[in-house]
Formats: structure tokens, C-alpha cells, sequence
């Protein structure tokens, strides 16, 4: 369960003070399916990367499963995040020089699993995204889709509880958007909390929770 | 991450810029290189000298005319006055020290040499038959001077003098003339080359009675002196100076230079000069270690996409720290050891090219260079690698 309270970013430019996020309060369910709409610079990234811990609020308390991250150090921050996170990005964030076996190993290697488990993990994955024939291509190799197929599955090899994907149809067009946007579904029916940033209404209107943010503030709440 | 997996990612890093890597280990090789040559360069000219030096006979005490500094309790006590002769009497006397093993007392001028209507001016040396042994001379043909030869008209030629002298070779037996004297020739000195000052493949040797008539003189040149034992040194340094001092009515007017002392202060320099040229090579693996950095700092301005990735998907910032070190640590260690390889070929090549060099990179040199390389490396990488950990990972995602 992701739990937000008074939430509150903040961002200089020379004098003028940007509230990313102003007081926000949100508490998001394990398994959800929740949207995130809104026009440009309204939060919505802000708000998801403080959820994956990613960005330090300036003010406010975040609860993670009933443990406060808040105040954790960087290194713990960054096992929660390695553990119950997955990040999904509108530019795919690709290693170029990485295969695409090695960009979803990343991951196991950073976990510390041992290579032979590795192995056979990403080998799983890379079968159940399809991605078999592609997995020694680098991602200059790949077509769009491919790519975001590739982050999407190094995103979920460990099994986080909540996919946080920042408008992850952004790069793509209309038919390989619906592609990605229905592997997404599938890993949020088989449990994972799935939160989607996102400009495309269709896509937004999909999930059962439709949030609208603007200026900072959630403007609308809506199962 | 685990240790070894940090290893792994950071060499394929390595691996993936190859031009990159190339160049920053070609700097690196060259500094390791420079210091191992250099320091075999430096050390094979030390042994080179070492040897000659020794070479010219062992446990030896050279006793000479004058004191060569002056009294530091009496600056200039002896001034004014020449120095007491040092003469065959003092040898003498010297012998019966119990230290000695042998002497050779010597005198050293110039004569007209004449055989077989051939005449040139040449060195004589005036000793006797110890100085053989002594200076570990070696001789082609015939004898030395014969014990107790003092006044018997024998003379041995140098190599180069013989050849010249007596093209056909026979040699031994033949008569001489040294000025006005008539001398036979009894030994002829094997090839030597130059040691110490002398080619000895051009002088003469002649009983040492010989050379002071000759020469017209009754002062020697030196006194060698030859003690039993490498121990015995200090010793016998000691009572030479108070026999010298009380046959010369307590003046202190001879000076006693000790094989080892000599030979210690060619160690010394020669040490200080490799450790000298060392140091100036090292310089060149200080200017790859600022390559190392300038080129890790371009690599995480070039990664930050990549950095900030690996924080998304939950690298801490040690990792990354770890990773950016451990690469630096690649490409200087790969250096250093194409370096230490590439110095060991060149000292080979020295070797080969100049035999009489004994051009061997001392163990140190080698062990340092490397280590200051690998060091270098990973401190070059220290700023960089720290930059990266602290990178933000929203900023750099966002390419802000
Ligand atoms: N690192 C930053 N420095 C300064 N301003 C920032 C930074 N990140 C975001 N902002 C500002 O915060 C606001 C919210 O940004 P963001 O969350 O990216 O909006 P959205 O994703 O909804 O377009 C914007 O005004 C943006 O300019
Ligand atoms: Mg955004």
C-alpha cells in the first residue's frame, strides 16, 4: 500500500519557487490500476518519482507497506526501490551497449543474484516477452516496441509490488502503444500495483482509478 | 552488487569503448615502460661500474702521497710544506702488518719504448710480482715479473704493444729498450680493455727499481695493498695510518682510500641517479593518471542517462561508485602490466644491444611502478566515481 500525507515538492528556478507538489494526500491500494492525467507540469512525474523514491519530498510523509520511507538513507532507499519498484520511462532508458538479455539481467546483477540463476531468469523473461529472437540485439537494433518491451521486463524481473510507467506510450505510435498498454494490464491482473502517467485520455480512461492533477494539487479523484 | 559481478560490468564497460581504453592504457604502458627502462638503464650502469671497480682486484686499501683533504682541526697544517715521500722503505714496512696479505708498491711515467726498429712513446708501470695477483691481471704468454725481481731487466708488454711490436709473434725473450736501458721481455699481458684510467693493452710493467732509476725518482705513486680478509679492512686501514703517521715523525701526510669505501660511494650515486631518472618517468604515469580522470569525468557526463537508470532500478550510490573506480582500476591495471611487459622487452632489446650492460630492471622499480599506476588509476578515479554516485536520478532520467 503506497500512502502519501501532505506531500510537498519544491523546485527553484533563481526566485521563483515551482510547487511540484503541493500537500498532496493519496493512498493507493496494493493491486490497483490507477492513472495519473494532467496537463504538462502539473506534477505527474514528480508524483511518481517520489513514489518510487526516486525524488525526496520537502515536506510530508510517505508510507510503503506500512513502513515509512520518509527519512531513509540513500542505500536503503535504494533496496525499496530495487525490491517493490519497477520504473517504466516514456525514452525506454536502455544501456545502448547492453543486449537485450543484459538490459533486463541489470536488475538480478544489481540484487546480487548468483549467474547461473540469473541466467535462467532472464532467459523466463525474455521468453515471456517475447523477446527470445531479439535478446542479443543491442537496443539501436530495436524498433520502438521492442525497447519498451525490453524496459518493461527488466522493470518486473524482480517482481516489484507496484510498475510506476511515466506516459510509457509516449514514444510509440497508436498500434504499438496498444501493445504495450495491454502487457502493462496483464502484469497488473496477475497482482502488481500499476500506476500510469499519462496525456493519452483513451489510455488514462482505461484504468479503474483516474487521478487529475494541475498546478501541484490532485484536482480529481475517480474509480 | 557483488564484488566480482562490479568487476565483470566495469571491464565489459572497458570493453565497450575500445579507442577510449586503447589510449589511456598506451599512456599508462608508456609511463610503467619509461620507469622500468629507465631504472634498468640506471641500475645496469651502476653494476657496470660496480663490476669494473671490483674487477681490478678485492680487499683492496690503495695508500697515496698527501693528504687529498685537508685537516679539519688545522685547516691548511700541511701547507707550505710538500708531502713526505711515500717510498719503497714505507711499503716495506707496510707488508709486515699482519692484515696484509700482499702489496704492490707502483710507480707510473712515460718512456720511449724501442724494439725491433720501431719507437713510441708509451706508460710504464713499476711494480712487482704481487701486483699480478693483486689486480687480478691475466697474462697471454710467458711470466710475470719473477719474486725478487727487483733489479733483474724483465719486462711484460701490454697485448696491444706486443701485437704492435712484434707482429710475427714471437715475442717472449725478445729484447727491448726503455730510454737507454735494455730489458727482456718476459710475459705479454692478456686483452683487457680500459680499466680504471688505464688501457692496460698499452702499457708496460717493469721491476719497480727499474722504473724509479728510470724515471729518476724515489717517491711511489701509490702502495696497493691486498688484506686477508673483507674484515680485516677497517683494521688495517687503521694501522697503515699509524705506521704511515709514525715512519713520517707524526704527520699525517698519506691518504688511505679503501676499495669498499669507493665502491660504496659508486653505489651510492649510481642508486641516487636511478632513483633520480625513476622519479622524472614517474612523472609520466602522474600525467596518465590526470588522462584517467579527464577521460572518467567526459564518461560520467556521457553516462548520466545510464547512471541515473541504474539508480532507478536500484543501484545505491556505492555501486555506482564501485563500478566507476573499478573501471579505473581496469584501465590502469591493464596498463601497468602491459607497461611492466613492454619495459622488460626494452630492457631485453638494451641488453642485446649493448651486452656489457647488465640492463636488468631492479625488482623495486618494477613493483612500484606498477603499484603507483594501479594507485594513480583509482585515485584519478576517486572524483569522478564520487560525482557519479552523487548524480540525482530524476535529473539525470529527464536529461535536465
Ligand atoms: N529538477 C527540477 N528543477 C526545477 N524544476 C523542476 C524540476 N523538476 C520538475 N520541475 C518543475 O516542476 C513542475 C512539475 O514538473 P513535472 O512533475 O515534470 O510535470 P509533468 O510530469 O506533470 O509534466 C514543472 O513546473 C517543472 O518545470
Ligand atoms: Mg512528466
Amino acid at each position: 500500500m503506497i500512502q502519501l500525507t501532505a506531500i510537498t515538492r519544491i523546485f527553484h528556478m533563481g526566485e521563483q519557487e515551482i510547487r511540484a507538489l503541493d500537500h498532496i494526500d493519496l493512498i493507493i491500494a496494493s493491486g490497483e490500476y490507477v492513472s495519473i492525467m494532467g496537463p504538462s507540469g502539473s506534477g505527474k512525474s514528480t508524483l511518481l518519482n517520489v513514489i518510487g523514491l526516486l525524488d525526496k519530498p520537502d515536506s510530508g510523509r510517505y508510507q510503503l507497506d506500512d513502513r515509512d520511507v520518509t527519512d531513509l538513507t540513500e542505500t536503503e532507499q535504494a533496496r525499496v526501490r530495487r525490491e517493490k519498484i519497477g520504473f517504466v520511462f516514456q525514452a525506454f532508458h536502455l544501456v545502448p551497449r547492453l543486449t537485450a538479455a543484459e538490459n533486463i539481467e541489470l536488475p538480478l546483477i544489481l540484487a546480487g543474484i548468483p549467474p547461473a540463476e540469473r541466467k535462467i531468469r532472464v532467459e523466463e523473461t525474455l521468453h515471456a516477452f517475447d523477446l527470445s529472437k531479439r535478446a542479443q540485439h543491442r537496443p539501436a537494433e530495436l524498433s520502438g516496441g521492442q525497447r519498451q518491451r525490453v524496459a518493461i521486463a527488466r522493470a518486473t524481473i524482480l517482481r516489484p509490488t507496484a510498475l510506476l510507467a511515466d506516459e510509457p506510450t509516449g514514444n510509440l505510435d497508436h498500434r504499438t502503444g496498444s501493445e504495450v498498454v495491454a502487457l502493462l494490464e496483464n502484469l497488473h491482473h496477475a497482482g502488481t500495483t500499476l500506476i500510469v502517467v499519462t496525456h493519452d485520455r483513451e489510455l488514462g480512461l482505461r484504468a479503474h482509478r483516474r487521478i487529475g492533477m494541475r498546478d501541484g494539487f490532485i484536482v480529481a479523484d475517480e474509480q | 552488487m557483488k564484488l566480482q559481478d562490479t568487476f565483470l560490468f566495469s571491464f565489459k564497460t572497458v570493453t565497450s569503448y575500445p579507442t577510449r581504453s586503447f589510449l589511456i592504457i598506451l599512456a599508462m604502458a608508456l609511463g610503467v615502460a619509461a620507469v622500468v627502462v629507465l631504472t634498468a638503464l640506471g641500475d645496469g650502469a651502476r653494476r657496470f661500474v660496480i663490476h669494473r671497480f671490483s674487477s681490478i682486484g678485492t680487499n683492496l686499501i690503495m695508500v697515496l702521497p698527501g693528504r687529498a683533504e685537508t685537516a679539519g682541526s688545522f685547516p691548511g697544517a700541511t701547507m707550505g710544506q710538500t708531502p713526505r715521500d711515500l717510498t719503497l722503505e714505507d711499503a716495506r714496512w707496510l707488508g709486515h702488518l699482519p692484515q696484509v696479505r700482499r702489496y704492490a708498491p707502483l710507480n707510473v711515467g712515460t718512456a720511449e719504448l724501442a724494439a725491433a726498429g720501431r719507437l713510441r712513446e708509451i706508460t710504464i708501470l713499476g711494480s712487482t710480482a704481487n701486483l699480478l695477483p693483486i689486480r687480478h691481471m691475466q697474462l697471454a704468454q710467458g711470466s710475470f715479473l719473477a719474486h725478487g725481481s727487483q733489479y733483474s731487466a724483465q719486462i711484460v708488454l701490454g697485448a696491444k704493444l706486443a701485437e704492435e711490436f712484434f707482429p710475427d709473434g714471437n715475442v717472449i725473450g725478445q729484447h727491448v729498450r726503455l730510454a737507454d736501458r735494455r730489458f727482456m721481455v718476459s710475459g705479454i699481458l692478456s686483452r683487457q680493455g680500459e680499466t680504471m684510467g688505464f688501457n692496460s693493452d698499452e702499457i708496460v710493467i717493469i721491476p719497480i727499481n727499474h722504473a724509479q732509476a728510470l724515471l729518476d725518482t724515489t717517491s711511489l705513486f701509490r702502495i696497493m695493498v691486498e688484506v686477508r680478509n673483507r674484515s680485516d679492512i677497517p683494521s688495517a686501514k687503521q694501522a697503515i695510518r699509524e705506521l704511515m703517521i709514525q715512519r713520517h715523525d707524526g704527520e699525517e701526510d698519506v691518504t688511505i682510500i679503501t676499495q669498499d669505501a669507493v665502491l660504496a660511494t659508486f653505489d651510492r650515486i649510481f642508486r641516487a641517479l636511478t632513483l633520480g631518472v625513476a622519479g622524472i618517468a614517474a612523472i609520466s604515469l602522474a600525467v596518465a593518471g590526470i588522462l584517467i580522470m579527464n577521460v572518467m569525468l567526459v564518461a560520467v557526463s556521457q553516462r548520466t542517462d545510464e547512471i541515473g537508470l541504474l539508480k532507478a532500478i536500484g543501484a545505491p550510490g556505492s555501486d555506482i561508485r564501485r563500478l566507476f573506480l573499478t573501471e579505473a582500476a581496469w584501465l590502469s591495471l591493464t596498463g601497468a602490466i602491459f607497461g611492466f611487459m613492454l619495459g622488460h622487452v626494452g630492457s631485453l632489446l638494451i641488453r642485446l644491444a649493448y651486452p656489457e650492460l647488465p640492463a636488468w630492471p631492479p625488482a623495486w622499480a618494477s613493483l612500484a611502478s606498477i603499484v603507483i599506476a594501479l594507485s594513480t588509476g583509482i585515485i584519478a578515479g576517486l572524483l569522478p566515481a564520487a560525482r557519479a554516485a552523487r548524480l540525482d536520478p530524476v535529473k539525470a532520467l529527464s536529461g535536465r
